[in-house]
């Protein structure tokens, strides 16, 4: 049975990029433990021959005509949405 | 408020018989009515403008299968004319810049979209209580949910305040809360409606849908959104025949009750309403007999595995950064990251980013992840054989009667009104929930399902279904 511990959720946390307070991980563990718990039903079934799926289509490489098309966007629009912009560019923190 | 058919209220705009910009104001009215029921987030500010122009073409010249047809959305869809939230603080100034494909082609056909619904923050959830705007209510009582995660449509359509609404469905959004609020609710074969332009909860399994007074009408709404986008890779062309004109004669179809359906889980009252609809149908010469899908009562586990992974990866992009809610003074990129996220997001979002992260995880990807596309494979496989010896397999949409606001604070026990309806996501298969009657006062949805592109027969059925249960 799957144990989701204190470290473990703040592992999770930095991976998925969400801050957590102390009082948040406590919670989020125990729930994430009920929600995995369930889950582990998957693990009594004999999948050694199945291929996994992980779509239902069937459809493969669909491509579209490389043709040029005018460009519908409107820069200053797209750019309304952003936080911080600057010279008609999104404005970032320092990233290195 | 009287609602006609849809067919029926675009001939006579087309005709002139009244004019639209009443019919856009009637809308809205009633939706200021019902607010306490609280469906809608946003009115578009441009409807009576649009319903304005409508008015001014000549009779001869109106063209347009939904001719002044007002319509609701669900949040989730991208839309010029108002905002777009998906139900969650971290969108909550976002404005689009483009409008979805099923939007457009409805718009193009002349319709005219007169406001936002309420949904679960991201479609995620079953009650629509995750919406970070404030629960919506059950439109037969205050004190009940309507289900979710599409439950403003369905409540908006329940209170007459739309011809039609348009919906998500990625686990059973449209189906449960069509079942809860009692109106019509159709979940395509994944592909035939285009996802361009709706928000990305689980790529694999995301659909659109409408949900209706009556299956004609979603019927008609298919007809107009269906098929293939070069916008949408995954979209599937639709029916040569398209989706009107359908037989909804039950002689010699083969309809399957499944047996995983009706187990403990399920209220006897619940299951007694579908028995007796079984019956009426056999009555009107439907062969019908029992199947049972074994691996059907693991399709929660795979659902609750692949849905959440796909969850954690979609939900990347919000990160304060291009859009959308972003923390101020951050002293990092990392910091803006996550506190941009920590403070965007409500709970069920976090925690479905934290299960699909942990189930994706090294060391976890294979005994979860990979394990449930293995499972998900045999539900496939199996489903497939079911439909060799059926062409419609019936059962409840919901495992219960609607339940009240804040019963099901716990997650797990939420995720468990979606048992009976999942499937057909992980499937690709159509299912569509039609009312059937009331018990205690609340609505009771019947599920049809039928193999994938097999909406005409699934719908004509359903058409049936609609006609003896009247």
């Amino acid at each position: 049975m799957a144990k989701v511990n204190a470290r473990d959720i703040k592992h999770l946390g930095q991976l998925a990029r969400i801050g957590l307070a102390e009082a948040d991980i406590k919670r989020m563990g125990s729930e994430l433990q009920a929600i995995l718990g369930y889950v582990e039903k998957l693990q009594a079934v004999d999948t050694t021959k199945i291929k996994p799926t992980n779509q239902v289509t069937g459809l493969t490489d669909i491509w579209r005509q490389d043709r040029v098309w005018d460009n519908p966007w409107n820069r200053e629009e797209l750019l309304k949405n952003a936080p911080h912009s600057e010279d008609g560019f999104i404005k970032v923190p320092k990233v290195l | 408020m009287h609602w006609d058919p849809i067919a029926q209220l675009a001939k006579d705009n087309r005709q002139g018989k009244r004019k639209v910009s009443d019919l856009v104001w009637d809308c809205l009215r009633q939706i200021k009515k019902a607010d306490n029921y609280h469906a809608i987030l946003e009115t578009s500010p441009t409807a009576h403008e649009y319903a304005r122009e409508l008015d001014k073409i000549p009779v001869k010249d109106r063209k347009g299968k939904l001719f002044g047809v007002p319509f609701i959305v669900k949040d989730n869809f991208l839309t010029t004319n108002t905002h777009t939230t998906a139900g969650s603080n971290i969108l909550k100034p976002f404005r689009a810049p483009y409008q979805a494909t099923a939007v457009e082609r409805l718009e193009a056909e002349g319709a005219i979209m007169v406001a936002k619904s309420n949904l679960d923050a991201f479609a995620h959830g079953s009650s629509t209580e995750n919406s970070d705007f404030g629960p919506t209510k059950n439109p037969r009582n205050l004190a009940y949910v309507p289900g979710g995660s599409s439950g403003g449509s369905a409540a908006a359509i329940a209170l007459g305040q739309a011809a039609f609404a348009l919906g998500t469905d990625t686990g059973g959004s449209i189906r449960l809360p069509a079942s809860f609020s009692g109106v019509v609710g159709l979940k395509v074969t994944y592909g035939l409606v285009s996802r361009y332009g709706v928000i990305a909860m689980a790529s694999s399994t995301d659909t659109i849908g409408p949900l209706t007074r009556s299956v004609d009408d979603a019927a008609l709404v298919l007809d107009v959104m269906s098929g293939q986008d070069e916008h949408d890779g995954t979209s599937i062309p639709r029916d040569g025949s398209g989706y009107q004109r359908l037989s909804a004669n039950l002689k010699g179809k083969r309809v399957a009750v499944i047996k995983e359906h009706f187990g403990p889980g399920v209220d006897p009252n619940v299951a007694n309403r579908i028995k007796e609809v079984v019956s009426t149908m056999e009555a009107a010469g439907a062969i019908v007999t029992e199947v049972s899908i074994p691996i059907d009562e693991l399709a929660l586990a795979v659902y609750y595995i692949l849905v959440p992974a796909e969850v954690s990866s979609n939900l990347a992009r919000y990160d304060g950064i291009k859009y959308g809610f972003s923390a101020k003074q951050a002293g990092s990129l990392v910091e803006l990251y996550e506190r941009s996220r920590a403070e965007g997001f409500g709970d069920e979002a976090k925690r479905r980013i934290m299960v699909g992260t942990y189930v994706l995880s090294s060391g976890y990807y294979d005994a979860y992840y990979k394990k449930a596309q293995a499972v998900r494979t045999i539900l496939i496989e199996e489903y497939q054989k079911a439909f060799a010896q059926a062409d419609i397999l019936v059962g409840p949409t919901a495992p219960t009667l609607p339940f009240k606001l804040g019963a099901r604070r716990d997650p797990l026990s939420m995720y468990l009104t979606d048992v009976l309806t999942v499937a057909a996501n992980l499937v690709g298969n159509p299912a569509i929930s039609v009312p059937v009657g009331m018990v205690d006062g609340l609505p009771v949805g019947m599920q049809l399902s039928a193999p994938q592109r097999a909406e005409r027969t699934l719908l004509g059925v359903a058409r049936a279904v609609e006609g003896l249960v009247k």
